[in-house]
């Protein structure tokens, strides 16, 4: 029985291929997942392995609010005095140690900040004394001076930089010129991506950084016979209360998970997306399945005749499914090497640039990959597998014998019925019920599932109905032959069901990012204009980084300046949870219009020491009233009690603050490096291009900073949205390349099925080029039945969750829509290419001859 | 080789004589309704019959007659409304699947009128399937008799597209008879053969029978078929109403005149 399946499946081969690609593909994005994130983390993480090596502890900040905060994964933590290195370099166990203070610093050439997409442009102090302590090794020139400093050398190279050179340097004061004089990389990695190294004398970070007399770090060699433990023990009596030490291996073990944590959500991100193909995958195989165990009646018929029992036709069909599995799955696999590639290459194509080392190719990879790749191919198999057991012997002398129904075919209406409605049902409970991120996003995609599932099998009773009237302009364009196109499309409408859910699967999960992107962007919009009252903002050049508050006071001395307001930020924990606190000056009062509940406009100039200002969402939640006291907690262990002065109502959820805002000046007080996020600008005559050349004269000393409009506000702070929501498409798009492959598939089994009756109308006069019209309509109308199913449902989605998130205000993206329907109607057109082909070329000899 | 085939008729005749009954196959007041109130159609009528063993027997009668149901109801492919159909004595009719199953895999070999050979299988392969699905090796010296009876020793590694109509349906006879059944059943065998080939198949089951002892049961509408035979049923509206022995092609031509076919 086995050599029938093998020898059969040998036999079938083009239509084995077919099926296997929708698994190829699925494995390939999960092979490629992982391929992506262990080729990231052998290489940063090696990174920290050899930056302390000749650490033997390690003094950082400490961050009173997240204990886990640490600055490998962008976390603030805050800065000790330096007076704790003195008494460090006393203490017996200590050989050498090193102070220093990092921060981010942009680098400026010709009065443009340097850096490469958004990644990160980082900056260090080195003690050139002991620069084994140090996380930059020198490659070239010299440690650098009073006056100079050391570049990367990815981005020596791209910017033609050279040892000698004059560059700008800008943190978080005014800007610094230079000397460039070396040139280094970070440990031994080969490349961190697009990030800026830069290294400076701590005096000269300590300006940049406004971190006057602070230090962010220790790090300490052990004298000869200390151990690090030791070396701990003995730092631990001195340190004040926002330090704490490490030794140089915890130290590093500590960076390292940091790293993991944020590699950990892109794997996550991707194997969601790989989870979805591998789902149209198995829709893909399901359907391909069916159709063959169909074609193959009379086959299995003849199986039981000869004395083969229900359980080995059973055992036949999986085994002919366990092979598609594990060659599609190895394939996938060494397909998905190459597309970690390709992932590398599509985040960097969105300004995502990641660190590319060499690839890893870890034996968890392969064994997942191979597991996943041949359970799904196996439990879409199950149903066409058990449906072959079902043939009667007696098929085998019958001609033209027809798979019998299932068993429970007479529940499909009513099961697939209940099966949405439950699908519906786990969204509106993960939506509306659940708490936490697993339990929603958990409860979303099971009723998603269940959605999908059920609609693919009720979707059936539809396909006549839908295909009539989207395949009524086939029958005008294509006369008679969009009228069989279109008879064809109904006549199996379980089939054009099933070929269409995949796709409607895959248009569907498009159609909700861009309903949410939609609402995100309107809602954005919307909150901006209501809340903007100035001329222009001014924000970081990559629209999202800090800015010196320097820069404020800049602009306002610009001439023609009524007000600016000035935003600070901070984190903070607040009613037990970490949260964004807010600090406003003045010119807020004059520049950004609140809705008040309490309070007015004035509110924001009066909060003096004590006073501050929440949102009404917020205030209810604690429920807290003019007067309510409010205690904060900052990451420098800071503790103060505030007053609530006013209440607002920020339009959808869009506030221009954090959830509690207080004065600048005692926010100044409360954070040891204040930074605004953004700062808003009022000007007499508004917005004029003198205004606006005044003002950028004013910020010439910060050119991290830029001016904008509030249209342009508006569009930098959705660019970020843009670069994800193009990601995500890509990634969508496989699970329509899938579902294209499932068209195909589906049409070629359809050709196979119907050769005679395609030979007969050769035989009465229907030339090739009408053949091949027919199969075109037919696959345009199975394409566009998903996309209308998928566009449908993906609306039903989205208007759920607008519904409960009030940042999303449900908003119908037409436009992209109708690109959507123009797509598939394109997926269409080319699934038919091939198997419309194969159809033409039947000559109708052969198709009559055909048995 | 003559001696081995012989050797096989010992082997038959030895079995017949353990059972000690002369019917392979008995069928008592078998009837076959299908569907039910108005539209019920009565395939079968309360048909008895039994099938000796040793014997070739024809089943005749025009479209219709209820032939085919008939021989599906023998066969254990379909279940009779009525009545009772016993293989080596063992009652069919109430078998489960499983139980069906092996007995058809020692009782029962088919030949089709489509041959249903399976494409991708050499003619050795679609020959020893039956044994192959029942994990059983096959008797080599019995299975080169049946060879070199079809004559296909030089076709053994084609497949069934590189064999002519004649060869298949001769293949699929040699897979029939590899496995010994008790009953042979043969669905218009040469209903898709022109007449060389159909000569070629109707005498290699006749040798069967004569050398091998195969008790052989035929479905045909060709007189001429049916005149190989050693008993000829005559099939009308579901009933037996003729039983002749051996006959002519003219003499059965002649009596399914008689019955307005």
């Amino acid at each position: 029985m086995l050599k029938v399946a093998v020898k059969g499946l040998a036999s079938r081969r083009l239509r084995a291929v077919l099926t296997a690609l929708a698994i190829v593909l699925g494995v390939a994005l999960v092979a490629g997942t992982y391929v992506l994130t262990d080729s990231l983390h052998s290489d940063l993480g090696s990174v920290y392995q050899t930056i302390y090596k000749n650490t033997a502890a390690s003094i950082t900040g400490r961050n009173a609010i997240d204990k886990s905060a640490n600055a490998a994964n962008g976390g603030s933590v805050p800065s000790f005095s330096q007076s704790l290195l003195a008494r460090v370099r006393r203490l017996p166990g200590v050989s050498e140690a090193a102070g220093g203070v990092s921060g981010t610093a942009q680098l400026v050439l010709g009065g443009k900040t340097v850096s490469f997409g958004s990644s990160p442009t980082l900056g260090y102090s080195v003690d050139p004394s002991a620069p084994q302590l140090s996380s930059l090794k020198l490659i070239s020139g010299h440690w650098p001076g009073a006056t100079e400093l050391v570049v990367d050398t990815h981005t020596a190279s791209k910017k033609h930089l050279k040892v000698g050179q004059l560059i700008g340097v800008q943190a978080d004061g005014p800007a610094l010129h230079l000397k460039i004089s070396g040139i280094v990389k970070f440990g031994s990695a080969s490349s961190l991506g697009g990030t800026t190294l830069t290294g400076f004398t701590l005096a000269t970070a300590q300006r940049l950084f406004a971190k006057p007399g602070q230090l962010d770090s220790i790090n300490v060699a052990a004298k000869s016979g200390t151990s690090p433990q030791q070396l701990v023990d003995e730092i631990k009596p001195i340190l004040p209360r926002d330090a704490q030490v490490r030794t140089g291996a915890q130290q590093a073990q500590t960076d390292t998970n940091s790293l993991d944590s944020s590699l950990g959500f892109l794997n996550t991100l991707l194997l969601a997306f790989a989870g979805i193909a591998l789902f149209v995958g198995a829709f893909v195989i399901a359907n391909s399945l069916s159709i063959t165990i169909a074609q193959r009646t009379r086959e299995f018929a003849t199986l039981r005749t000869l004395g083969a029992s229900r359980r080995q036709v059973l055992r036949s069909v999986l085994a002919e499914s366990l092979i598609v599995g594990v060659l599609a799955s190895i394939v996938g696999l060494v397909v998905g090497i190459f597309l970690a590639k390709g992932l590398f290459a599509l985040f960097n194509a969105v300004g995502l640039s990641l660190p590319n080392g060499g690839t890893v190719l870890k034996s968890r990879t392969i064994i997942v990959s191979l597991v996943v790749g041949i359970v799904v191919t196996m439990l879409a198999s199950l149903r066409p597998a058990l449906r072959a057991t079902r043939v009667e012997p007696i098929a085998a002398v019958r001609e033209g014998a027809t798979l019998p129904p299932g068993r429970f075919a007479r529940f499909r209406t009513a099961g697939s019925t209940v099966v949405i409605v439950l699908g519906f049902l786990a969204i509106v409970l993960g939506l509306f019920v659940a708490h936490g991120t697993g339990p929603v996003l958990g409860l979303m995609g099971a009723g998603a599932i269940l959605v999908f599932i059920g609609l693919s099998m009720l979707s059936a009773r539809f396909v006549p109905g839908m295909a009539l009237w989207i395949g009524w302009p086939a029958t005008v364009v294509a006369g008679t032959m969009g009228r069989l196109a279109r008879d064809n499309a109904m006549r199996n409408p379980q089939r054009t069901a099933s070929t269409a859910s995949a796709l409607m699967i895959g248009l569907a999960l498009v159609t909700l990012v861009s309903i949410m992107a939609a609402g995100i962007i309107s809602n954005f919009k919307g909150a901006v204009n209501a809340q903007f009252g100035g001329d222009y903002a001014i924000v970081a050049q990559n629209n999202f980084s800090p800015i010196p508050i320097s820069a404020g006071a800049a602009a306002a001395r610009a001439p023609g300046v009524i007000a600016v307001g000035d935003v600070r930020g901070g984190e903070d924990k607040v009613f037990g949870s970490t949260d964004n606190l807010t600090g406003v000056n003045a010119g807020v009062a004059q520049t950004i219009t609140s809705n008040w509940v309490h309070g007015s406009q004035r509110t924001f100039a009066t909060l003096g020491s004590s006073g501050a200002i929440v949102d009404k969402s917020f205030a209810k939640k604690h429920h807290l009233s003019i007067g309510s006291p409010v205690t904060i907690l900052t990451p420098t262990g800071g503790r103060a009690t505030f007053h609530i002065d006013g209440i607002f109502n920020p339009p959808n959820g869009n506030s221009a603050f954090g959830s509690v805002t207080i004065s600048a000046t005692r926010f100044d007080q409360l954070y040891p490096q204040p930074q605004n996020i953004f700062s808003i600008v009022k000007m007499r005559g508004g917005q004029t291009p003198a205004n606006r050349a005044a003002l950028r004269r004013a910020l010439a000393g910060f050119p991290g900073a830029k001016v904008q409009t509030r249209q342009q506000f508006i569009n930098g702070q959705i660019s970020g949205l843009s670069s994800v929501l193009n990601i995500l498409y890509v990634l969508l798009g496989l699970s329509i390349i899938i579902s294209l492959f499932g068209i195909v598939n589906t049409l070629v089994l359809s050709v196979f099925e119907r050769t005679r009756e395609i030979g007969m109308l050769r035989a009465v006069g229907t030339s090739r080029r009408q053949i091949r019209r027919m199969i075109r309509q037919e696959s345009v109308i199975t394409a566009l039945i998903g996309s209308v199913l998928g566009i449908v449902l993906g609306i039903a989605f989205g208007a759920l969750l607008a519904a409960r998130v009030s940042q999303i205000s449900f908003t119908l993206p037409v436009g992209r829509l109708i690109v959507f329907l123009i797509a598939s109607w394109i997926v269409g057109l080319l699934a038919a290419i091939f198997p419309a082909r194969r159809a033409s070329k039947l000559s109708p000899l052969e198709a009559l001859a055909y048995e | 080789m003559r001696r081995v085939w012989s050797r096989g008729v010992a082997v038959e005749q030895e079995q017949s004589r353990q059972t000690g009954s002369g019917a392979a196959l008995t069928a008592t007041g078998v009837t076959r309704r299908y569907g039910a109130g108005d539209t019920t159609v009565t395939a079968l009528d309360d048909v008895s019959v039994e099938i000796e063993r040793d014997r070739l027997t024809a089943v005749m009668g025009p479209s219709g007659s209820g032939k085919s149901t008939l021989m599906h109801i023998l066969a254990g492919l379909d279940t009779p409304t009525e009545g009772s159909v016993k293989i080596d004595g063992i009652e069919i009719t109430t078998l489960s699947d499983n139980e069906l199953t092996k007995l058809r895999r020692d009782h029962i070999g088919f030949v089709f009128q489509f041959f249903n050979l399976l494409p991708m299988l050499t003619a050795e392969e679609n020959m020893l399937l039956p044994l192959s699905i029942a994990g059983r090796e096959p008797d080599r010296d019995w299975m080169n008799t049946v060879i070199d009876e079809t004559g296909l020793r030089d076709r053994l590694s084609h497949r069934p597209s590189e064999l002519s109509g004649g060869q298949q349906q001769r293949v699929a006879v040699a897979r029939a008879l590899l496995s010994r059944p008790t009953v042979l059943f043969a669905d218009e065998p040469t209903g898709n053969l022109d007449s060389a080939a159909s000569e070629e198949v109707l005498k290699l089951l006749r040798r069967a029978v004569d050398t091998a002892g195969q008790t052989v049961v035929m479905v045909t509408h060709d007189a001429h078929a049916a005149a190989i035979a050693d008993r000829i049923l005559f099939l009308s509206d579901g009933r037996i109403v003729r039983d002749l022995p051996a006959a002519s092609e003219d003499q059965i031509i002649e009596a399914m005149k008689t019955l307005g076919a």
